[in-house]
């Protein structure tokens, strides 16, 4: 079985997108703007799994996406809400104001 | 040029600039918006690849759910203007640099193309495999591993509903 | 000796036996006290009391039903397992390789008699301690422990294998421990709890390893297992797990539990804990530190016998310490002036006897001695008791004396007491005593010897009893001016002290010469004649008249020579205070001087050493060592902890990368 478009591209595409969401992580200090890469991320990783769910002839990729896309969900929920409550105790969301981790 | 391969093209070009545009804009509002392209994108892209259901998904829980959420949190904390919130100097060089390192390592290792051996895929499988029906079969079949990790899911989502209430509440 | 195991219909209720003291120590340890507090005072502690007392006399109806039970079988099919634990067949406990623990009782001639001592003297017991102890304030605090001490010893007894034994093992000496030093508050019953359980500890070293040793020799725990191949089933077939069972490996085993018996059963030189041990409550010198735990190690002998019987010299040693022991223990009982310490060093005395039975291979005779034993001393333990409530408290004999017109039925059954452990003729003591003296003097080439050694100590036993009575009963008053009124015990107290007055004087009717039929009842798990040849030399009807002869002389002479002491002093104190004999003997033979100067103190002068220089120095200086290197490099890796999040973030990334590139850089060689 052949595709119209090869399973190659999908990948690049994924791995590309993928890099591009790595580089918002590392560079951005804002941390919605950081979710929003994260979930670009995640996002590449979901179409390499439904790319390769094509390829096999797997309904699994499809359903990892559906698992990914949950715990995307509830992390964003979580994140958001760190978020929040950053915001109320320090009055800035700027990650390099946040040392807190540091006991 | 077949129509399949114009339609790639033609998601996959402006998918990776709302991602650029994504962490480039000063604005996170911006951001957000052209995430919210880039999903709409995405899930246009799972179409091409005969997974309606998940596109379907797609654009409900992300592109509508969670982008909502996203844009909900910038403006309650009142974010909407332009900020410099980039890190300068050395920290961007070296963010790049990761970025790019990836990138090498994923084009110069061929991993995106190795492995790909002949599937079992079959002009029914395209034809049927991403309906919801499909989908929710091989969800909750005995036989394949999906229910077990279906109903974790549902856990972590409720401990996610009752995380974020307690994180994000002043007084419980 | 090798009948298989047989089914008895009474199996299932078998777990009763220890089962109920247990539940009886579960309700009273957990709800007690408020049982105590919610009903009041009197109503809590007769409740408390009853249900104590109540649990044990049901396990002796138990035990008497699977009695009946047992003795509807042939003799030689007198042999079963029952599951320990309600409702199930067979519970495993540990399961390990070739090793198959199971919580299961044997059922067998044996256990079954020792069931019936320890639950029928020992539910007695119980009931006259709930006259004894009415007045102490952690009345369902001991009934607790007496309970848990019931079920540790029946568990003891009963056990299908050697771990579980070990288990009841250590569980009366648990409760031994907890029960001496019951009144804690003073800090020497702690010391004396503390002694016991120390002392026990070195037995239950040899117990160990001789577990072991027959899990590796015979490779099984069991004592019979249904296809034959228990370590008894071997031992008595000469075998092991593989070839023969050679004399050296069977003395290896029966010398190293015989170390285990000697601490439980109070042996030189490990006797030195039980005369300390009657710094606990009466009731429990007479439950635990003279019927029934200190016999332990004589029923783990009895039980192993076919093993024992197959090692010559550990049988040898075992006479000869016993023997010892028993004479040992006799001279010293002459000297002590604390009336339980009296009783303390007769029990050590009368321990040595059944231990001169055991090497002699009279199992049997051993095991009767064991239970008339449990009769007459619980019997003059509680005696001793009860004299001491009558006098609130006064232990020491040289203030006590006339006390026979004040309490009549405590004087009159430890008149009967006496005359049992003394051997008068037709009583309980005598005939057991005379059994074993009458075998012993059946060992080869020493058999005479040992006979006339064991007939003076009898002697003794008779002389030194006399004197207790003389001392406490007999003699002029010399109770100080301030002391309370004496009185007589309630009745639950005198209860139990005229059953067992009764039994000490009818009990030994069972193991006559003529028609031995509690010899006959023991047979199927002693070793048979062709194992272990044991004979007396010397003729029943001479034996017999010899012990009468002696135990009415003794009791005669004591008698006489107190009668004409008024103050019951028969040696002035001068003389006490120079005669290097009685010095010895007063001063114990020296033996706690000894065991406190080489062990106490020698231990901890080498404790000191290894906490100085080994401790402090060595493991101390490494111990330090390892937190100065660690805070050195803590020191050099705090610079990378900046609290900033993108920092972690990007460490995370970078550790990503690496592990990826080698993972994609190893997949790309291959």
């Amino acid at each position: 079985m052949s595709f119209a478009v090869p399973t190659e591209h999908y990948l690049l595409l994924s791995a590309v997108l993928f890099c591009i969401g790595v580089a918002g992580v590392a560079t951005k200090r804002n941390p919605i703007v950081v979710f929003m890469c994260i979930e670009i991320m995640l996002n590449a990783a979901n179409l390499g799994f439904v790319a390769l769910g094509r390829h096999f002839g797997d309904v699994g990729g499809q359903i990892y996406t559906m698992l990914i896309i949950a715990v995307a969900a509830g992390e964003v929920a979580i994140g958001l809400a760190i978020i929040v409550s950053l915001f109320r105790t320090r009055e800035t969301i700027d990650l390099d104001e946040a040392d807190l981790l540091k006991l | 040029m077949r129509p399949g391969v114009l339609i790639f093209w033609l998601l996959a070009v402006p998918m990776v600039a709302c991602a650029l545009l994504v962490i480039t804009s000063r604005n996170p509002l911006r951001s957000a918006l052209f995430l919210v392209a880039h999903m709409l994108l995405l899930a246009g892209m799972f179409l091409s690849l005969s997974a309606q259901y998940v596109a379907a998904v797609q654009v409900v829980v992300y592109a509508g759910a969670i982008m909502v959420l996203f844009v909900f949190v910038i403006m309650l904390l009142n974010l909407g203007g332009a900020q410099k919130m980039d890190a300068a100097g050395l920290g961007w060089a070296l963010g790049i640099a990761m970025s790019l390192g990836l990138a090498a390592l994923f084009v110069g290792t061929g991993v995106w193309k190795s492995g790909l051996h002949a599937g079992k895929a079959t002009a029914k499988t395209l034809a049927q495999g991403g309906t919801a029906q499909a989908v929710g079969f091989a969800l909750f079949d005995p036989e394949l591993p999906w229910l077990f990790p279906f109903e974790v899911a549902s856990i972590v989502l409720l401990m996610a509903a009752v995380g974020a209430i307690v994180l994000a509440k002043r007084k419980l | 000796m090798n009948a298989p195991l047989q089914d008895l219909a009474i199996a299932p209720i078998v777990w009763a036996i220890p089962g109920l003291p247990l539940i009886g120590f579960v309700l009273i340890m957990f709800w007690g006290g408020g049982l105590v507090r919610t009903l009041g005072d009197a109503r809590g502690r007769r409740v408390v009391g009853t249900l104590a007392t109540a649990v044990v006399l049901l396990s002796f109806v138990i035990s008497v039903f699977v009695l009946l039970e047992l003795l509807r079988l042939e003799p030689e099919q007198r042999r079963a397992v029952a599951s320990l634990v309600p409702l199930m067949d067979r519970m495993p406990w540990i399961e390990v390789g070739p090793v198959s623990v199971q919580f299961l009782a044997l059922v067998d001639p044996l256990s079954v008699l020792m069931c019936l001592i320890v639950t029928g003297v020992g539910g007695l017991i119980h009931l006259y301690a709930t006259g004894y102890m009415s007045h102490d304030r952690d009345y369902p605090r001991f009934f607790a422990y007496f309970n848990l001490f019931i079920f540790a010893m029946l568990v003891l007894c009963l056990g299908e294998s050697l771990l579980l034994m070990f288990v009841g093992w250590e569980g009366v000496g648990l409760c031994s421990y907890l029960l001496i030093s019951f009144w804690f508050d003073d800090e020497e019953n702690a010391k004396a709890g503390n002694k016991a359980f120390i002392v026990n500890r070195v037995g239950d070293v040899g117990f160990m390893l001789g577990i072991l040793a027959s899990l590796a020799v015979f490779g099984t725990l069991s004592f019979h297992t249904a296809d034959g191949r228990g370590i008894l089933d071997l031992a008595a077939r000469g075998e092991t797990l593989s070839g023969p069972l050679t004399v050296a490996t069977a003395s290896l085993i029966s010398a190293l539990l015989f170390l285990g018996a000697c601490g439980k059963s109070a042996q030189f030189p490990l006797h030195i804990w039980l005369p300390d041990a009657m710094a606990g409550p009466t009731p429990v010198s007479a439950l635990i530190h003279a019927a029934t735990m200190v016999t332990a190690g004589v029923v783990m002998v009895t039980r192993m016998s076919v093993l024992f019987a197959q090692a010559p010299v550990v049988l040898l040693v075992v006479a000869a310490v016993g023997l010892f022991t028993a004479l040992f223990a006799a001279t010293i009982a002459l000297t002590q002036t604390d009336i339980k310490k009296v009783l303390a060093y007769s029990t050590v005395s009368q321990l040595g006897f059944m231990f001169l039975g055991c090497g002699a291979g009279a199992f049997g005779a051993a095991m009767f001695h064991v239970t008339t034993h449990a009769f007459f001393k619980a019997l003059l333990f509680l005696g001793a008791g009860s004299v001491i409530h009558g006098l609130s408290g006064e232990q020491d004999m040289r203030r006590m004396g006339g006390l026979g017109r004040y309490m009549k039925v405590t004087y009159w059954t430890m008149l009967i007491g006496w005359a049992a452990i003394s051997g008068f003729p037709g009583l309980a003591g005598y005939w057991s005593k005379d059994a074993i003296l009458a075998f012993a003097s059946g060992i080869p080439s020493i058999g005479m010897f040992m006979y006339a050694v064991g007939a003076f100590t009898a002697f003794v036993t008779g002389f030194y009893m006399t004197r207790l009575m003389a001392k406490t009963f007999w003699s002029a008053p010399r109770l100080p001016e301030d002391a309370h009124h004496p009185h007589e015990s309630p009745p639950s107290m005198l209860l139990p002290l005229i059953i067992l007055a009764a039994l000490s004087v009818v009990g030994g009717l069972i193991g006559t010469p003529w028609g031995n039929a509690f010899e006959r009842f023991l047979e199927p798990v002693l070793p048979g004649a062709d194992m272990l040849h044991v004979h007396e030399a010397i003729p029943h009807g001479v034996g017999l008249a010899l012990g009468a002869l002696i135990a009415i002389a003794a009791m005669a002479a004591g008698a006489a020579a107190y009668r004409r002491a008024p103050s019951a002093e028969l040696l002035p104190a001068t003389v006490k205070a120079t005669q290097p004999i009685y010095r010895a003997a007063a001063n114990l033979w020296y033996a706690d001087a000894a065991a406190n100067a080489v062990f106490v103190q020698g231990g901890g002068r080498f404790a000191g050493f290894v906490a100085r220089w080994i401790d402090k120095g060595f493991v101390d200086g490494l111990v330090n060592a390892v937190g100065v290197v660690t805070a050195f490099l803590a020191e050099i890796a705090r610079g990378g902890q900046s609290g900033y999040v993108r920092f972690y973030a990007k460490t995370m990334i970078a550790g990503a990368l690496i592990v990826l590139a080698y993972a994609l850089i190893q997949a790309g060689m291959r």
